[in-house]
This record gives structure tokens, C-alpha cells and sequence, in this order.
């Protein structure tokens, strides 16, 4: 019983987080400007983050944890240079 | 793999209860990413995903993890304390950027720059 509203409510959650990575995409391929996009692909790396986290709840193994983590640290770092890219033109003056 | 079936019942309650509060709550966010008008209202939206749908699905993992392996499972602390200081810096960058490029093109909807804030002082140029 137990097992069964956990499985089905990971499954719902998942499906969720799905559509809200198809928002993301789609708000990064129509735009309209440079930043619209940066926005859309910091929110697609959260989302993919909460994904793998719920992943791994799912599989009972805390090793998606450590891609969570590594999917925070890039996703933190990219917008950071893509910011600084759309400031100053270049990413390392 | 141990899976999750051997959850007692509260646990696994508890567990699917912040797993789909934090997904819906990422989901809202993502809509107002898509639906909202321009950008500086856009980039409100998706802060509620990395708010609190983050802290819920780490929460419901960290009460999932703890109860499969009887000991205190407090990783998860480290996504949330990295994810609640980067997520400030990242978007006010990115909003400093962009109204940098609205006020060269000289978009009427954003105000104009403050002259004492932007001046440089003589002397230190």
C-alpha cells in the first residue's frame, strides 16, 4: 500500500517536472532576446537537478545525489559567464 | 538496490507529500516563466522552483533516505545552503546585464540610469 502511493506519487511528480522542463525548453528556443534565454536555461538546470533528486528516491540510491550537486555547480558557473558574456562581450576580461 | 518498498506507511506518505509539493510548485514556476510578459516579471517566476520546490524535494529526500538507512541522512543540506546562496547572484547579474542592453538601445521601458550612481568619481578613472 504504501509502496504503491509512493511509486505513484514519484511517477506524478516526475511528470510534473517534466512539463516544467518542456516549459523551460520552449521559453529557450522562442526567446525573444539573449536574456530570455539565459533565464530559460538556469530554470531547465534547477529543473533537471529536482528531476535527478527524484530519481533517486525512486531507485532508493543516494549516487544521484552527487549528479544533483554536479548539475548545481555547472548550472551556476554557466549563468554566471553567460551573464558576464552579455555585460562586457567577453567572459574573462 | 534496496528500493523504497520497505518505507513504513508515514514515511512514505510523508516522502510522495513533498515530492509532488515541490514538483507543482517547480511546475507553477515554469508556466510563468512561459506565460508572463516581459523579462524582468520572467525572471520572478522560476525563484519559486528554486525556493521552495527545491527545499521540498530536498526535504522529502532527506525523510526518504533517513528512514531506509535508520540514521540522520543530511547531504541534502549541501544542494539547498548552494543553491539558496548561488541563486541571488546568479539572477542579479543576469538582470544588470540585461538592463545594461535595454538602456544602450534606449528602450523606453526601462527608467533611465541614475547619474550620481554611474558617475565615476574624478580622480579615480
Amino acid at each position: 500500500m504504501s509502496a504503491l502511493v509512493l511509486s505513484w506519487s514519484i511517477l506524478a511528480a516526475q511528470v510534473m517536472l517534466g512539463l516544467a522542463m518542456c516549459c523551460a525548453t520552449y521559453r529557450l528556443m522562442i526567446g525573444p532576446r539573449a536574456q530570455d534565454r539565459i533565464l530559460a536555461l538556469d530554470t531547465l538546470y534547477v529543473n533537471a537537478m529536482l528531476m535527478l533528486l527524484t530519481f533517486g528516491v525512486r531507485v532508493g540510491d543516494t549516487l544521484y545525489f552527487e549528479a544533483a550537486l554536479a548539475i548545481g555547480l555547472l548550472g551556476f558557473v554557466a549563468t554566471v559567464a553567460l551573464a558576464k558574456f552579455l555585460m562586457r562581450g567577453e567572459v574573462i576580461e | 538496490m534496496s528500493g523504497t518498498g520497505d518505507l513504513p506507511v508515514w514515511a512514505a506518505l510523508l516522502t510522495g507529500f513533498f515530492l509532488l509539493l515541490g514538483a507543482a510548485v517547480t511546475l507553477i514556476g515554469s508556466i510563468g516563466l512561459l506565460r508572463l510578459g516581459n523579462f524582468y516579471s520572467r525572471v520572478h517566476a522560476p525563484t519559486l522552483g528554486t525556493t521552495l520546490g527545491m527545499a521540498s524535494i530536498l526535504i522529502g529526500s532527506a525523510l526518504c533516505f533517513s528512514v531506509l538507512e535508520a540514521r540522520p541522512v543530511v547531504h541534502e543540506i549541501l544542494i539547498a545552503v548552494f543553491v539558496i546562496v548561488t541563486t541571488p547572484v546568479t539572477l542579479m547579474l543576469l538582470v544588470r546585464a540585461a538592463l545594461y542592453r535595454d538602456r544602450i538601445e534606449g528602450s523606453s521601458d526601462v527608467p533611465p540610469s541614475d547619474p550620481i550612481e554611474d558617475q565615476i568619481p574624478p580622480g579615480t578613472g
